[in-house]
């Protein structure tokens, strides 16, 4: 089976910090693989080189055998790729279906006559449009915020609302930065749920970036482990929570003395 | 209260949500028609002013209301619309042919003032589309063989298949019918998928990038739509003031648009069109209040812009939706009679926003 998205030597630095350093990785169709790893380790920056944010200033990176770094951050979505961000990125004077109708602008197909004129071809779009919308809907039990502005919405909602919003792309990669964060103990048992019904249901691979181990080992099959910016461990949730590197990584060795402030671990002021 | 029950997703589509939106439009669309019949005539050209700006306030509200784009050039699109359209006349082009035409040169110039906007955003978009104005300005002054420079242009009564329309009343319906269906095409354009990018970009560009929207495109398309929709309202300008000078479309001019549609509430097309009541009313407000001011305030020369400043503050701050957004609030206030609480608008503050693309 050939992996679905496939990086390799990837590198990118901030003037001196090297933010990602020779990563490569792949994720194979159908798994849900999360990397993990503390503040500063370079996760969101591997999320923002395959959402074409960032450049990579050396590496390759192929999505289902097409050349990520030739295609423009836009079309990314078209391709099959979606996201979410860690500090949620909705459009909040817009309402929720509103929100998840964006979500279904890759596969516009009318001309901006025919939304003018509002022809009968733009309405049978629009149907098929809320159509995809209200599946969604129902996936996530939006339907009592459908017609809510996200402005007025409480976090935990707004979470499960851009959750959706990726999903109404229609994607075959699902990219998740920290599904979890900012969220109560029942809310994030319901992620873990639909993080599990996306892969199994939905057929969709998952790639997150997560910090709560519970729901890490509940839902990935593989993790990496990532610290300033290298690869220091791969393989099952289990395996890489009792990895020593990775340990380190987190709470720093038995010797190094306390309170120093270098450590990894310690926060680097760059998040994610 | 109404609870409007949904059974089909048409409902969510169609313009008008419910049949009360279906009667009250419809009896405001009667009350237009009829309007010359019952008004003055100095009312019904106020009328016809309040149908051009309501025009450009629909193009003004597509790019910074909707697309999140400022623009303090949106005077010299008027004039790029007026002057085609009086020259082309002037060569004998006929008006809707005319007009066309200079809706789809002032689209084109929008294209051009678009550019930046690829760029900048905010202040700096602001300067790079006033200054778009200052040239048109000075070309329109300079280039004498084609404008008239100072001493303008003399604009003759619009005429369509040999019907002129002279009288008040016509231009009324002219300027009216061109108002409704400008109107129709930008309600269309916001329920389809061109409008909501607008939206996506205009709350979050980053996002908008990652769902797919081409930034580049969906900014030139609504400067492009903006200015088109403005260069049509600048036609019809120059046959409702019937001679054209570079005066009349200065940066001034410029700043109170856009105080028309903040004022009007950012955001909704109500709010082009109320803010182009305001606009026009304001004067003859002023005017009526004079009479209670001492003398030596009410012959003030710097009167009307010293209340418009005071009242873009007070919008600014105690209504940052405008009066559209009053307008919502004292309607709610009456659908959920007595159970109306101050409350009810209040959204909480988020301040959870991650790193922008530039």
């Amino acid at each position: 089976m050939s992996a679905l998205l496939c990086a390799s030597n990837l590198s990118l630095s901030f003037g001196g910090l090297k933010a990602v350093n020779d990563v490569s990785f792949d994720v194979q169709p159908g798994e849900v693989f999360t990397l993990i790893g503390p503040n500063g380790a370079g996760k969101t920056t591997v999320f923002n080189l395959i959402s074409r944010i960032y450049q990579p200033a050396a590496g390759k990176l192929t999505f289902n055998g097409i050349d990520l770094l030739t295609v423009a951050p836009h079309r990314i979505a078209a391709l099959g790729v979606a996201r979410t961000f860690q500090n949620i990125e909705l459009f909040e004077q817009a309402s929720v279906l509103a929100n998840l109708l964006i979500g279904r602008h890759t596969h516009r197909a009318t001309s901006l006559w025919q939304e003018v004129l509002f022809t009968p071809a733009a309405w049978r779009a629009e149907r098929e449009f809320r159509d995809r919308v209200e599946q969604v809907i129902d996936f996530l039990d939006l339907q009592h915020y459908r017609d809510t502005i996200v402005a007025a919405l409480p976090y935990g909602v707004r979470k499960v609302v851009e959750l959706a919003r990726a999903l109404a792309i229609g994607p075959r990669l699902l990219l998740l930065d920290e599904p979890s964060s900012g969220l109560n103990v029942e809310e994030t048992d319901d992620m873990a749920f639909w993080i599990g019904d996306i892969r199994n249901d939905l057929g969709i691979t998952v790639l997150m970036v997560e910090h709560d181990m519970t729901l890490v080992s509940r839902v990935s099959d593989r993790v990496l482990a990532m610290n300033q910016g290298e690869v220091i461990a791969l393989g099952t949730p289990a395996q890489v929570q009792a990895h020593p590197a990775v340990i380190e990584a987190y709470l720093g060795t038995p010797s190094s003395p306390p309170l120093q402030g270098e450590g990894p671990g310690m926060g680097m002021g760059l998040h994610g | 209260m109404r609870f409007v029950f949904k059974t089909r997703y048409d409902q969510d589509i169609a313009l008008f949500k419910h049949p009360g939106q279906r009667f009250w439009y419809g009896l405001l669309l009667i009350a237009l028609l009829l309007a010359p019949a019952a008004v003055s005539e100095y009312m019904l050209s106020q009328l016809v002013f309040i149908c051009i700006y309501g025009i450009v306030g629909l193009g003004l509200m597509l790019l910074t209301g909707y697309t999140g784009q400022v623009s303090l050039g949106h005077a010299a699109f008027m004039a790029v619309g007026a002057y085609t359209h009086v020259v082309l006349i002037s060569h004998g082009w006929p008006f809707l042919l005319a007009i066309t035409a200079a809706a789809l040169v002032a689209g084109a110039v929008g294209v051009v003032v678009g550019l930046p906007a690829l760029r900048v955003r905010g202040i700096y978009l602001a300067i790079a589309t006033m200054a778009f104005g200052f040239i048109v300005e000075e070309v329109t002054a300079r280039w004498e063989s084609v404008t008239g420079g100072n001493s303008g242009l003399q604009v003759h009564a619009p005429a369509i298949a040999g019907f002129k329309f002279e009288s008040t009343a016509a231009l009324y319906y002219l300027c009216l019918s061109f108002a409704v269906v400008t109107t129709l095409v930008v309600l269309n354009l916001l329920r389809a998928p061109t409008g909501r990018a607008f939206v996506a970009i205009r709350d979050s560009e980053i996002s908008a990038q990652s769902m797919g929207i081409n930034l580049a495109r969906y900014k030139t398309i609504a400067f492009a739509l903006s200015a088109f929709l403005t260069g049509i309202a600048g036609a019809l300008y120059a046959h409702q003031i019937r001679f054209i000078t570079p005066e009349q479309f200065t940066i001034l001019q410029s700043i109170e648009l856009l105080l028309m549609v903040v004022i009007g509430g950012l955001g909704s097309i109500h709010g082009a069109f109320f803010g182009a009541a305001f606009i026009i009313s304001l004067p003859q407000v002023i005017t009526w209040f004079k009479d209670f001011l001492p003398d030596a305030i009410a012959n003030a020369t710097g009167l009307r812009p010293v209340i418009f400043g005071a009242v873009m503050i007070l919008v600014v701050l105690a209504e940052p939706y405008g009066i559209y957004g009053r307008w919502l609030k004292i309607r709610t206030y009456f659908q959920l009679f007595p159970f109306y609480r101050r409350g009810l608008f209040k959204r909480q503050k988020s301040f959870q926003k991650s790193d922008r693309l530039r």
